[in-house]
């Protein structure tokens, strides 16, 4: 293992000051919520010196809230937390399905939303979940506060918009209207403990009649970021997410998808399944809507 | 078939003597053994899949502060050419130069120097510090590749053995082998039916979860101690002394607690190491693989490629077969193509056959033993191919296979007769089994498929001791990986006639206990069994005779019942019977302690034949495959412990089902594995596989006591087929390579 220094800061601006100290001095710090990808990297060839900044003492960071309009989850907030608030569970259940695909159950104690966020995987289950959800990273830094959508926020395989002297503080959620529902979708080879070859979040929203008025899709693993597909959402929107819909999504998806050739799946099979699994997906997130 | 006997203690399922200290974390593993100033080795390890070894250059390493010593392949004695037997075993030139590499590397994680320092960091950051100077050479990757005429050559001394007339090219075929009977044309002339395929497996890895440990200390006299996760303490410790020249005597191995070996820990590769660097330190020295390690330099079994013909008449009676097959030995000759060879037809009594089998170098590491060596790969071809047959003629797979099935009598196609064999009861069993009469579920696919392996017999040693208050010591030489000693232990109760609890088995160390060949090839119930069932019988005729002498009576006079000695029937004696207590208890008396032993090469190790089948069903979007159920069936002869038998059994459908499903190891185009670590090299998971349903047959070895065969490695050998045969039977497409992984199934499902 590497040599790390270790500090635990007890509010935002001590912890926007150490990063930023870091920043401007040239040395590493990185952030460590539950540390469930941090660790494994502390143990694996990069031995550097870095400064591991605990955020998970910080009040924001751990804060629940679940308001009339709005839901707001603290990043370092452990999956295993969200996934037994059974008021969550209700609201954005595909969220909290992806949460609970995060490693397995002694993982899952520690392994938090926003560690996954900003570990910016583009096959990390979270994060389609999130898009479809219409998630909002809320970061710290020493310019204050800034909103950013999911989205928007992984800019290549392992990095995304955040400077050197941000962090994230937690993500919101518009609180999902009448009739609505999500689901989350990923393909492994296995049942447990893999990752992704290919996911897809669909969260739909429908009027009195069965018609949906407003539909997000995410995908992952299947480009060097998480993707919003608009075009999928247009192909269910003003629909009853019958199966043409649902295949035009899924079509949607494949166009939208990029991926690569590796040990994990081919370019052709990772264009097909991410549109079996945007299907299956709308169809769960539709009955769910159907149901609310 | 015999007839079935009642057993006190034999057939019973007591809880292991290991298990508390396991279940606890007391137990002791190859990487739990440290000792006061101990330091740590590390290997480096070739980037190249092929390149020759131009100069390494320690002197960098050496200078660092902590480094203790640095040795290559310069520091190692030139070892000749010799055969070491065994299941694990091979050409010691060749363990010697998979140990540490000398002009050349063979594949990408070839041994190439290693270092001792005062802490892990350190010797990794020693490694950085060698210079190796490279001469890159094209790597030789795929099995048919490397056979062609004009491939690159791994071994420019290596010329094919086993051919008619020497060859005057050398070549990366080590060795050719051919079985054959009868008239092959004739036999394809009188089918109805012929099925021909080529099936090809990528390398697979034995998978086990302890990684490989060990740790060394040379004295000043120049003996070492070594203690290790080992199949074999005694093999070790003969390897170690031809590859670095050392007497056997001047060489200790204790075997620690294994976490798995599945035949891959059969072999060294620290070990010879880690003494070398302890000497030249002066210090012990503890090495430990991380899994990366594992995967890229130690173990795989062979990926092959097996061409099938087959052809039989439409009342299922199999007319002729053929087989060819290319094994990948890895970087050194010994893949275990004649195993394969010997397997294929072995379940089937075929007039006339021909296999040719291939031993073919490739720059990959050297294969090891994994369980049932050879006979999945070859098997697999066959039980596929079958299938087909049974298809094509309308008939039921287990009737074809009833209507071929080797029974006593029938000739090996790899030459003996066989004694009392269980195939037919397996078959039999089968067809009556719940699992088997029940539809098929919706959606899902049946596939069956035999399993067979020979078992071995091969030396072993046990004694057995007798305590001051009649307790017992059992010991032995065999490392328990599938709870032998909760076996030896029951056999060592049922000989000698006192409670299961009363006994304490131990593998002891190469010092304290007579030498035992590996734990593999199944045989230590079978064969140390046997040496520990001849030791308690030794044990009884001491007792006897120590009666007699109290009781004033010749030997012959006593009997032993019941865990004690009482008067023959017919001997008029007014005497309390001596139990093994009283006996013991009078031992001073009666000459001295009490100490039985046996030493053997065992013979007659039965074969194992098995029956598996089991749903699976597919999802047509997306190739994923479940498995619904599956079932072992599988003669075991005589079950000493049947809890461990299905756990032998379920075990082995559990690798077999992750061989044929997702399991192989991924090259990129130099030679590089891409996916070394179990993330992507896909063992199954718990949630991924149903509980394995079992039934033990138990047909007896006429050649042991209790009638044990080995049942450690047939279970791995049907899951192959089975599941090619089941996903044939969902999906309607025949699919001949494995694995059948996701990607692989959809797009012979899109028919590309």
């Amino acid at each position: 293992m590497g040599e790390f220094a270790y500090v635990a800061p007890r509010n935002v601006a001590d912890a926007v000051g150490v990063l930023q100290d870091h920043a401007n001095n040239g040395r590493r710090a990185q952030v460590l919520a539950g540390g469930t990808d941090l660790l494994v990297q502390l143990r694996g060839l990069d031995k550097a010196p870095r400064t591991i900044v605990d955020v998970k003492k910080i009040e924001e960071t751990n804060r629940l809230d679940i308001g009339g309009d709005e839901i707001y989850i603290g990043a370092a907030i452990p999956s295993a937390i969200l996934n037994e608030n059974q008021e969550l569970k209700s609201l954005l259940p595909g969220l909290i399905e992806a949460a609970d695909l995060i490693g397995s159950t002694q993982i899952q104690g520690r392994a938090s939303l926003g560690g996954n966020l900003c570990n910016s995987s583009p096959a990390a289950d979270t994060i389609p979940a999130m898009i479809a959800d219409r998630g909002i990273c809320v970061i710290a830094g020493s310019g204050g506060e800034r909103e950013v959508p999911v989205e928007d926020f992984c800019t290549g395989v392992g990095t995304n918009v955040m400077t050197g002297d941000e962090f994230l503080l937690g993500l919101k959620f518009p609180r999902p209207p009448a009739n609505s529902g999500d689901a989350y979708l990923r393909f492994i080879p296995r049942t447990e403990m893999d990752i992704a070859v290919a996911g897809a979040g669909v969260s739909v929203t429908l009027d009195g009649g069965g018609t949906c008025t407003a539909a997000r899709v995410g995908i992952g693993a299947v480009a060097p970021t998480p993707l919003l597909v608009a075009d999928a959402a247009a192909a269910l929107v003003g629909t009853a997410v019958d199966d043409d819909a649902l295949a035009a999504a899924g079509a949607a998806c494949s166009t939208a998808a990029s991926p690569i050739n590796d040990k994990r799946g081919t370019v052709e099979y990772r264009r097909k399944v991410v549109a079996v699994l945007c299907r299956r997906a709308g169809a769960i997130a539709r009955d769910r809507a159907l149901a609310a | 078939m015999a007839e079935a006997v009642d057993y006190r203690y034999v057939g019973t399922s007591p809880v292991r003597p290991d298990g508390v200290d396991k279940v606890t974390g007391r137990a002791q593993f190859g990487a739990d053994q440290n000792l006061p100033n101990m330091l740590h080795g590390r290997v480096l390890r070739s980037p190249h899949a092929h390149a020759r070894i131009k100069r390494v250059d320690l002197s960098k390493a050496l200078a660092m502060d902590g480094v203790r010593a640095a040795v290559s392949g310069a520091d190692f004695p030139a070892v000749e050419s010799g055969e070491i037997g065994g299941e694990g075993g091979g050409d010691v030139a060749d363990i010697a130069r998979n140990v540490m590499a000398r002009d050349k590397a063979l594949y990408h994680g070839h041994a190439v120097a290693a270092v001792a320092a005062t802490s892990v960091e350190i010797a990794e950051r020693a490694l950085e510090a060698i210079e190796v100077e490279y001469e890159a050479l094209p790597p030789v990757l795929d099995v048919l590749e490397a056979m062609a005429p004009d491939a690159t050559l791994l071994d420019e001394q290596c010329f094919t053995k086993n051919l008619p007339e020497k060859p005057d090219k050398p070549s990366n075929v080590a060795s050719v082998m051919t079985l054959a009977r009868g008239d092959l044309d004739a036999g394809f002339e009188q089918a109805d039916v012929v099925v021909e395929g080529e099936y090809r497996i990528p390398m697979a890895h034995q998978g086990y979860i302890e990684p490989h440990a060990c740790t060394a200390t040379v004295n000043e006299e120049g003996k070492a101690t070594v203690w290790c996760c080992t199949q074999g303490h005694f093999e070790f410790r003969a390897m170690t002394s031809k590859i670095l020249k050392w007497k056997i005597s001047d060489l200790k191995f204790v075997a620690s607690e294994i976490g798995g070996g599945f035949g891959g820990k059969t072999v060294v590769y620290l070990e010879p190491v880690a003494v070398l660097l302890s000497k030249h330190a002066g210090r012990p020295v503890k090495m430990v693989m991380s899994r990366e390690e594992v995967f890229r330099a130690t173990g795989p079994t062979s990926g092959s490629v097996c061409r099938v013909k087959v052809g039989a008449q439409s009342n299922g009676k199999i007319t002729a077969a053929k087989a060819w097959l290319a094994y990948e030995a890895g970087a050194f000759a010994g893949a275990p193509v004649m195993p394969g060879a010997m397997s294929i037809f072995a379940p089937y009594e075929i007039e006339n056959f021909l296999v040719e089998g291939h031993d073919v170098l490739v720059n990959k590491p050297k294969v090891a033993a994994y369980r049932a060596p050879g006979a999945p790969q070859a098997m697999h071809a066959f039980e596929v191919a079958l299938d087909d047959i049974a298809r094509q003629i309308g008939m039921d797979p287990l009737d074809l296979r009833l209507a071929n099935a080797a029974d006593e009598g029938t000739q090996a196609p790899y030459g003996p007769k066989f004694p009392a064999i269980g195939f037919k009861a397996c078959i039999e069993a089968a067809k009556k089994h719940p699992n088997y009469t029940k539809p098929v579920p919706e959606g899902a696919g049946r596939g069956v498929a035999a399993g067979f392996w020979f078992n071995i017999g091969m030396q072993s040693s046990a004694e057995v001791r007798i305590n001051e208050d009649g307790t017992v010591i059992v010991m032995e030489g065999s490392p328990d990986i599938g709870g032998s000693r909760a076996s030896m232990g029951l056999m060592a109760a049922e000989t000698l006639g006192v409670p299961y609890e009363q006994i304490k088995t131990y593998v002891g160390d190469t010092e304290s206990t007579g030498f035992c060949n590996v734990t593999g090839g199944s045989r230590t119930t079978f064969a140390t069994g046997l040496a520990v069932v001849q030791a308690c019988e030794d044990i009884i005729a001491q007792c006897k005779s120590r009666a007699a002498a109290t009781w004033g009576m010749d030997d012959d006079q006593v009997e032993w019942q019941d865990g004690q000695a009482i008067p023959a029937p017919g001997v008029n004696a007014d005497v309390k019977p001596l139990s093994l207590a009283d006996v013991a208890a009078s031992a001073p008396k009666t000459g001295g302690p009490i100490l039985g032993r046996a030493s053997l090469n065992a013979q007659g190790a039965g074969a194992s034949f098995a029956v598996n089948f089991g749903d699976l069903k597919v999802d047509p979007e997306t190739g994923a495959v479940e498995v619904l159920s599956f079932t072992g069936i599988q003669d075991a002869g005589k079950a000493i412990h049947p809890a461990y038998v299905e756990g032998q059994m379920q075990g082995g459908a559990a690798q077999g089902l992750g061989w044929a499903l997702n399991e192989e190891y991924i090259y990129d185009a130099n030679g590089v594995m891409e996916n070394a670590g179990f993330l992507d090299y896909r063992v199954p998971v718990a949630s991924d596989l149903p509980m394995i349903d079992t039934q033990i047959v138990e047909v007896p070895n006429p050649s042991h006591p209790y009638g044990v065969r080995g049942v450690g490695e047939t279970p791995i050998v049907a899951p192959l087929a089975v599941a090619s045969n089941a996903v044939r039977d969902a999906t309607g497409v025949r699919i001949n390579d494995l694995p059948l992984s996701p990607p692989r199934i959809l797009a012979a499902l899109s028919g590309e």
